[in-house]
């Protein structure tokens, strides 16, 4: 089961959890995992970037994930 | 990948393909282009920093001898789905800041068009503006926006607080507990401006099925095609968007301004329309990036190990929501390995213009407060601030404070080289301060396309969608040469427009020279690849059994064929015998781009009759990945450098409290010049970013991080005593010195 670590600005959204486990292959998998379990995160998760065991995804679907990874959402990144 | 010594191209500093026009004037810039019949754009701008607008009226306007087309609001699709960004492009019900936008006019000449303005009727009703992050956190405070909720929770009632964000890891109360020393620093950032020579400027045209084209100076021409037709209604397919030269960004130019609203004038008056702002319209109508209110606090033992740290940061957004107060969360505590921390962000409507980008958005400001603080801690500990730093160094593997674990980055290099730098090495001279700061920006990768041409007598021709702002030609040149195994002066860059290259994000984020030369590179293969099939074509033998060598297709080693290597000339020749046309292509979503660490640090001494503080030598020192054109690295670092001192130092934007920007020019809003600044000494770190073929992580944004609290701790140093706020421009610093005087 991979992690998924939510930042404390969201965790209105998900009723106070800051850390659960999900079962998924990719990404998007993991996206619709958080969905069943708290309806309409998903919206708000599409905004955000997302750190896959390290590495930092602004648009993830496909990226791979392994029953061992690491999942932390975060803010967008943009830039000047 | 190859070790950077065996690079043939890369590492080497040719001059840019665009250099000799742009010294000489041929290149054609925003407000360069002329078309037959065309028309001049002028906007009517608010002269209240908050007012209901209650009517519109362009008719006597309209009237007027040479006009052709004037638009309001009214103009423009609004819908509960209108965004903020068309609402900044043209007010709606509200005038949200002093300049907003609320009607246009296309006449003749751009004086007929003044004269316009003059007729147009707009009946106001003046409110109360709210001008300060503070005042507009208040309880009670007047609100920018009465519908907006904090997180969008519409259970409390409205505030000018868009949205709060938090990071927290261990027990930060516990963390200070366990400190032998604290110290805290609460210190305001005034809004700055970008900077950028080139005001904003744009031409549209429109046909008759609804088809516009718009030429304009951007950083991002994709970004300008999606987000006109959203201001329009329009679908993407329907604009064509042509990029300019570009006189300068740092990301005030990742967003539009006048392109929707050239359009429309052009769909009334079927002519093209150009429309080209001013200098004081780009001040007052435009984004610059957020004034902020940050308070710090870190704790550490005697040793120097920190044990908590915390932050709470306040970023004005202007009139909508989007100030980078997130980024600025999640950069403050970045260079440091921490156990306990708190960091808490507040986005907040104020009735000045909606920020934008500008290089590093929001981390300047955070690591100010943040680097500030570290320097007391070391002073009140009695350490170097390099072995401080170094004591709680962030590494390879460190968690950073916004969750992922940090792979190969530089830090510690960046720290190290510090301390040997001679310029850290000599001793300060007497009366003067030294001061020293980390730096920090995540760079991105994003969506890019390229191809690679190969014309008939071998050169190449790579097509790319970004702006060139900073040499991403010469990079692009260079990756392409390199990874073709051809001279530099083979291949040429070309920027296309909207239609003619696949779609690539913003040149901004530090993005380009590592997504789009990622996507350039892999066109490169691509061209490799079918260089490869047709030299085994060629010689009757199977693809697996070529080799690529030095700009040649050679048979493997142990392949019984008698052939001659074929050179990407001889290829391209018979490319029409050997089935046609060679084009290679990519695009990419890049992943993986890695951070870029700094360490700055500036000598000043401050003049105590006028308050003036002179920089008397600054270095910066940065992990830039590999440097594909190490030349334009340091051109980034010593730019990065200059617009983070002229912010310490004197750049602020100053309102009168009805909201009325009083010096938007460039005489009265101080941009330094080539006399107020020593040469910036370089030192480029090269940790390869290994998500990149060639190392790349990015460059342009770590440059204006540290030197805000770089300089400010010098003058600290300086001066004996701290002054938290910046600027640290000469009447700050002479009320400062009095006071201490009088305490």
């Amino acid at each position: 089961m991979a992690k998924v670590v939510f930042p404390d600005h969201l965790l209105q959204q998900t009723g106070g959890t800051k850390e659960t486990t999900v079962e998924a292959t990719n990404f998007r998998g993991v996206l619709r995992a958080l969905e069943k379990l708290w309806p309409g995160i998903e919206e708000t998760l599409q905004k955000t970037a997302v750190a896959i065991d390290g590495q930092i995804y602004q648009d993830a679907w496909l990226e791979p994930v392994r029953p061992d990874s690491e999942i932390y959402f975060m803010q967008r990144i943009e830039g000047g | 990948m190859a070790e950077a010594h065996d690079y043939k191209a890369i590492g080497t500093r040719p001059v840019r393909p665009d250099g000799v026009d742009k010294v000489t004037g041929r290149a054609n810039f925003g407000a360069d282009l002329n078309l037959p019949n065309m028309l001049h754009g002028k906007m009517l701008r608010s002269p209240h920093a908050h007012a209901r607008i209650k009517r519109v009226d362009v008719s006597q306007a309209l009237a007027m001898d040479g006009v052709y087309a004037a638009c309001a609001g009214g103009d423009f699709p609004t819908n509960e789905r209108t965004t903020d960004l068309a609402k900044n492009c043209m007010a709606r019900d509200k005038a949200l800041y002093h300049g907003h936008a609320v009607a246009a006019v296309a006449a003749r000449t751009p004086y007929i068009a003044e004269r316009a303005l003059d007729l147009i009727e707009v009946e106001y009703e003046p409110l109360a503006p709210v001008l300060d992050v503070d005042e507009a956190m208040a309880d009670g405070a007047i609100l920018v926006n009465e519908n907006l909720h904090t997180n969008g929770d519409a259970s409390k009632p409205a505030s000018n607080v868009a949205a709060i964000v938090k990071f927290e890891r261990g027990d930060v109360e516990q963390g200070f507990a366990e400190a032998d020393v604290v110290v805290e620093v609460d210190c305001r950032v005034p809004t700055a401006h970008q900077g950028y020579i080139e005001p904003h400027a744009c031409t549209a045209t429109i046909n008759e099925e609804g088809e516009a084209t718009v030429w304009c100076c951007t950083q991002g021409h994709f970004d300008v095609r999606s987000l006109t037709a959203n201001v329009l209604g329009k679908s993407v397919g329907e604009i064509k968007v042509i990029p300019s030269e570009i006189g300068g960004g740092f990301g005030g130019k990742t967003i539009i301004y006048l392109e929707p609203i050239a359009v429309k004038l052009s769909e009334m008056s079927g002519r093209p329309v150009k429309m080209v702002m001013t200098r004081e319209e780009v001040f007052r109508a435009t984004g610059p990036t957020s004034a902020t209110h940050c308070r710090a606090k870190v704790g550490a033992k005697r040793d120097g190990k920190i044990t908590a740290a915390s932050a709470w940061l306040a970023y004005e957004a202007g009139a909508f929501a989007g100030a980078p107060v997130g980024p600025g969360c999640m950069s403050i505590l970045a260079p440091y390995d921490l156990e306990h921390f708190s960091i808490e962000g507040h986005d907040v409507l104020v009735n000045k213009p909606k920020v934008a980008a500008y290089r590093a958005p929001g981390a300047p400001q955070a690591m100010h407060a943040m680097e500030s603080a570290i320097d007391d801690l070391a002073r009140e500990l009695g350490m170097d601030p390099i072995d401080l730093r170094l004591k709680n160094s962030a590494d390879e593997g460190t968690q950073a404070p916004y969750g992922p674990v940090f792979p190969a980055i530089g830090f510690r290099k960046c720290l190290e080289a510090t301390k040997a730098h001679p310029n850290y090495t000599k001793p300060k001279a007497e009366g003067t301060g030294r001061g020293v700061a980390a730096g920090f920006w995540f760079n991105i990768g994003m969506q890019s396309s390229a191809e690679a041409r190969l014309s008939e007598d071998g050169t190449v021709t790579v097509v790319e969608g970004n702006p060139d702002i900073g040499g991403s030609r010469a990079s692009m040149c260079l990756m392409a040469a390199e990874t073709l195994g051809v001279p530099y002066d083979r291949v040429r860059t070309h920027v296309g427009d909207t239609e003619s290259t696949g779609f690539c994000n913003v040149t901004g984020g530090s993005r380009t020279t590592f997504a789009t030369g990622l996507a350039v590179v892999q066109a490169c293969e691509d061209i490799i690849a079918q260089c490869k099939q047709r030299a085994a074509a060629t010689w009757d033998i199977d693809v697996e059994q070529v080799d690529w060598a030095d700009g040649q297709a050679i048979p493997k080693p142990g392949v019984n064929v008698d052939a001659n290597p074929l050179s990407l000339r001889d290829i391209a020749k018979n490319a029409g015998r050997t089935g046609g046309p060679i084009l290679g292509r990519a695009s990419v979503n890049a992943q993986g781009a890695g951070a870029s660490f700094s360490v700055n640090f500036a000598d000043v001494k401050v003049d105590r009759e006028t308050g003036k503080i002179d920089v008397l030598s600054f270095t910066g020192i940065q992990d830039a990945g590999t440097a594909i054109h190490p030349a334009y690295v340091e051109g980034q670092m010593q730019g990065g450098a200059v617009q983070g001192l002229g912010w310490a130092l004197n750049e602020e934007y100053i309102y009168d409290e009805n909201g009325v920007m009083e010096n938007a020019g460039f005489l009265d809003y101080r941009v330094p010049v080539a006399s107020d600044m020593p040469m910036i000494d370089t030192q480029i770190i090269e940790v390869p970013n290994p998500s990149h073929p060639y190392g790349v992580r990015g460059v342009g944004e770590t440059p204006i991080v540290a030197p805000l609290a770089a300089t400010s701790n010098a003058a600290r140093d300086a001066l004996g005593f701290r002054i938290a706020d910046l600027p640290l421009s000469p009447p700050r610093v002479l009320e400062a010195i009095d006071n201490q005087a009088d305490a």
